[in-house]
């Protein structure tokens, strides 16, 4: 019998169970990928918004507000790249003026600090590439860029590290309440538990119809962007916003916390939660609106094209509630979904403690050390590395040059990669601009020689089971 | 630190002929650094035969033109190191290598070379859209699966793109008993060699689709298929021509891209039409005592003409360290490319500095058919060729008389004319 059991390994999840091991819980995170952050969570704009544009008094602006208060210290703490970086919101026209101050006035009422309406000439001072159409920005100090992989895969180690039983290629198929709680049918058999937390992205109000908790709609909110080489990565040094809409905060120009440029998304709701592919139309679009924003894009340095799909609940506000008794919806958690997560693993916690004595673990572990980036490190750091484990001294992946050390880490950590999508999330091998065609064949080698298969068993990603059926 | 009068930068066919060349020119203290296992580069995987024509007058496989070379560098007794990286080069020629046996080490060197390489055009750079399934390879990365690996990625194959490792990956996949839909490019030509057209489509009855790409990936997981359209003159897909091709494999032969990340680091001015360095006749970059050769500095069509190029830069590294390390500082003329020319190697020359005749390599922009290749001074015509049929996908090395450059002041242009 589990305490808790955890729908769905993505950020939302990864940070709850890591909050959740912070007590004397039996937990365990059932996803049905093979690994965690295989949904919304590695297909998004990767910011830590500062929490200017959620409509005050909701849950989106109380936890994004809290949530980016939390990440500096917990990226410290648990590994993983942030780095605080600034964003503007620019208008093009002076009628617009005043839909910018209201931008400021929202984030002001839900406590965003350092907020600062820029003329055109301030914004391009600060960020020279801007468009000179600018005529005013809304700059926001307290926004960030993240890693969500390494965000998500910190939490997810931590929590497993402290205890977290982690069920990865494991599908809910029905939810039934029991005398003590529920029952989580999966297609790999059953978990009985006093508690659930539905964490399921796009999937979420299919786990709380499961349960039969009061309905709501999640509509999956297609985002295509194009991902630029280390070669772009300079071109803005801020996150540049448009004004939003009301289907988001529109088509945005950013650095990565590594160094590349990004640009996306669009927003389109569809029917089909896995419809993750990009089209033309949709690159098209990306491409012409980025490009009212800052002057001469490289778009032939684009190195990928990706499509997330965001969870959009239809009260248009995070739904963080006990549903059932014992059974806790952590749903349409869309943009500020990343930033808000450990703020809505908090809030979780807090709802549960109202049902549940949670007494403290005494031996929690509040650290996490990740993949050691070789190539951050000095050249007496690599040696000595490289003398503790000779792989240190081979590259695997050139353009970002990964050593096979980092990718038997990768392979050997706890909750380790046995996809080359895990490898890539986990050192960034094969996410440079070769896009893993020099590195692929000997990561695969690696993976087999570790998972005792044939290297045409190896998979890019997703469900194992379904690729056997195949 | 160690110390070295050449360090050449791969162990491919570029840098084993700019080995041997160098020590023929009398350079002792070499070292080839590459970041395999063994000597040979890319040439390693390509399994198949017609290599060597120009450079041995006989037919052999890539392996065996790999080997021919690393036998004479062997014989020299040139040094290698290999499962050898190198992860920087400075100004001033400081360079960084990493290995397992001897961790992050700087070493000194009088002269560099580099011959890196290039890397094939990822899905991602082609901004295909679609899901991003298992069963996408670039062409090269198949081949290295397949060739070396013994895993055949697949068993019904569309290939985008006719570049020739993807035309050779046509016949491989085919005699590895997997079905070749057809090979799809955009352009109204192909980008590979006629030759390989023949023997690597013709002969087992493989469609090349000229003016077709892909315009959508199916399968979200593994690869489903590919649909393919004809496109328009502006290379923009023709709405209603789209024809769905189930498939497990896709693999890409979209163009090649010259490896210059460290050269870019170094601070050496790149050609933005070739993404290789800018050289002069020596194949000197801008920085004073590095080189570039192979595909590193501009995309082949032929190994022999690497190694051919590469002995060169191992001559001119020779002559460099001999001089004591000092620049040319002769005056250099320009070379530019006009109609029909794409780019030019050299991008300048010496005329009061040269030590053997000038090759001028380029390739051309388009199909031109009865035409002329005029390379001029000026208004003084120093060649004329003409041909009944120039491709993009052919190099074309013109060489000039040593004689005819001597007191050149004015800058040189190379073009196509019709005749």
């Amino acid at each position: 019998m589990y305490d808790v059991v955890i729908i769905g390994g993505g950020v939302t999840g990864c940070a709850a169970a890591a909050e959740l091991a912070k007590y004397q819980l039996r937990v365990c995170l059932v996803e049905k990928e093979s690994d965690v952050c295989e949904g919304t969570s590695k297909a998004n704009s990767a910011i830590v918004h500062a929490g200017f544009d959620a409509e005050p008094d909701t849950l989106k602006a109380k936890l994004n507000v809290r949530g980016n208060d939390m990440i500096a210290n917990l990226s410290k703490k648990l590994d993983f790249a942030f780095k605080n970086n600034g964003a503007m919101v620019l208008c093009f026209d002076e009628a617009q003026l005043p839909e910018l101050e209201l931008l400021k006035e929202k984030g002001w009422k839900n406590g965003v600090p350092g907020l600062e309406i820029l003329t055109g000439e301030q914004a391009r001072e600060k960020e020279p590439r801007l468009s000179p159409d600018v005529k005013y920005a809304l700059y926001a100090p307290t926004s960030g860029i993240v890693c969500p992989f390494e965000m998500t895969l910190a939490f997810a180690e931590n929590a497993f590290e402290n205890g977290v039983e982690f069920r990865l290629d494991t599908m809910v198929t029905g939810i039934e309440k029991s005398a003590e709680g529920y029952i989580v049918r999966t297609d790999k058999g059953e978990l009985e538990t006093k508690a659930v937390f539905n964490c399921a992205g796009v999937y979420a109000d299919k786990i709380n119809d499961m349960a039969g908790g009061r309905h709501f709609g999640i509509t999956p909110r297609k985002g295509e962007y194009m991902l630029m080489d280390k070669d772009a990565g300079g071109t803005v040094s801020h996150t540049i916003f448009q004004l939003p809409t009301k289907m988001g905060k529109g088509v945005l120009v950013t650095p990565t916390v590594h160094g590349n440029l990004l640009v996306g998304p669009t927003a389109e709701n569809i029917d089909d939660k896995e419809n993750t592919a990009t089209t033309a139309t949709g690159l098209a679009e990306v491409k012409a609106k980025s490009a009212l924003s800052v002057e001469g894009l490289p778009f032939n340095k684009v190195i990928t094209s990706f499509t997330g799909l965001r969870a959009v609940g239809d009260t248009h506000d995070f739904i963080i509630e006990e549903s059932l008794p014992c059974f806790f919806n952590a749903a349409g958690i869309e943009s500020p979904g990343l930033t808000s997560a450990p703020a809505i693993a908090e809030m979780l916690r807090e709802l549960l403690s109202a049902k549940m004595n949670l007494s403290p673990k005494k031996d929690h572990k509040d650290t996490r050390k990740g993949v050691v980036h070789f190539a951050e490190l000095t050249h007496e750091e690599q040696n000595a590395l490289i003398r503790e484990q000779p792989a240190y001294g081979s590259i695997v992946c050139r353009c970002e040059t990964i050593t096979e050390g980092e990718i038997l880490d990768a392979l050997n950590r706890p909750l380790g990669a046995t996809t080359l999508d895990g490898v890539k999330r986990r050192t960034r091998a094969g996410m440079g601009r070769c896009q893993a065609g020099f590195c692929s064949p000997k990561t695969i080698l690696l993976l087999s020689e570790k998972l005792g298969c044939s290297i045409g068993d190896i998979r890019k990603n997703g469900r194992k089971a379904v690729q056997e059926d195949a | 630190m160690r110390e070295f009068d050449l360090v050449i930068v791969g162990g491919g066919p570029a840098g084993m002929a700019a080995a041997v060349s160098a020590r023929e020119h009398g350079l002792e203290n070499i070292v080839i650094l590459e970041r395999d296992s063994e000597l040979g580069g890319i040439l390693n995987q390509c399994i198949h035969n017609g290599f060597g024509l120009h450079t041995f007058k006989e037919e052999l496989t890539g392996p065996e033109y790999a080997e021919r070379y690393a036998v004479k560098v062997r014989e020299m007794g040139i040094p290698c190191e290999t499962d050898t990286m190198v992860l920087d080069i400075s100004k001033d020629r400081i360079v960084t290598i990493l290995s397992r046996g001897r961790g992050v080490e700087e070493i000194k060197a009088r002269s560099v070379i580099l011959a890196m390489g290039c890397r094939e055009r990822p899905r991602g750079a082609l901004n295909i859209p679609g899901f991003r399934p298992q069963g996408v390879y670039t062409a090269g990365t198949a081949q290295k699966l397949v060739n070396c690996e013994g895993h055949v990625v697949g068993k019904e194959v569309v290939i985008l793109g006719s570049g020739d490792i993807g035309l050779i990956m046509a016949r491989r996949m085919t005699l590895e008993g997997a079905h070749v839909a057809a090979v799809a490019e955009l352009m109204p030509y192909s980008s590979g060699l006629k030759r390989n057209i023949v023997q690597c489509l013709d002969d087992y009855d493989i469609p090349l689709l000229l003016s077709h790409t892909v315009v959508d990936i199916k399968g979200k997981e593994k690869l489903e298929g590919v649909v393919i359209a004809e496109v328009d003159s502006k290379n923009s897909p023709i709405a209603g021509t789209e024809q769905f091709y189930p498939c497990d494999t896709l693999l890409l032969s979209c163009g090649l891209i010259p490896e210059n990340e460290l050269s870019r680091n170094c601070g050496i001015d790149i050609d933005p039409r070739t993404n290789g360095p800018l050289v002069d006749e020596g194949l000197e970059t801008s920085i004073d005592g590095v080189f570039a050769c192979g595909n590193v500095l501009h995309v082949h069509d032929l190994v022999d003409y690497v190694s051919e190029e590469a002995a060169r830069a191992g001559e001119s590294a020779a002559s460099f360290v001999k001089r004591g390390c000092t620049a040319d500082d002769t005056p250099a003329i320009k070379v530019t490319a006009l109609n029909g020319v794409r780019y030019t190697v050299p991008a300048e020359i010496h005329p009061d500095d040269l030590l053997t005749d000038v090759h001028i390599r380029f390739r051309v922009t388009g199909v031109f058919k009865d035409c002329a290749i005029v390379i001029k001074a000026g208004d003084t015509e120093l060649l004329r060729r003409k041909s009944r049929i120039l491709v993009p996908s052919e190099m074309l090395d013109i060489i000039i008389k040593k004689e005819k450059l001597c007191g050149i002041t004015e800058d040189i242009t190379a073009a196509i004319e019709e005749v």
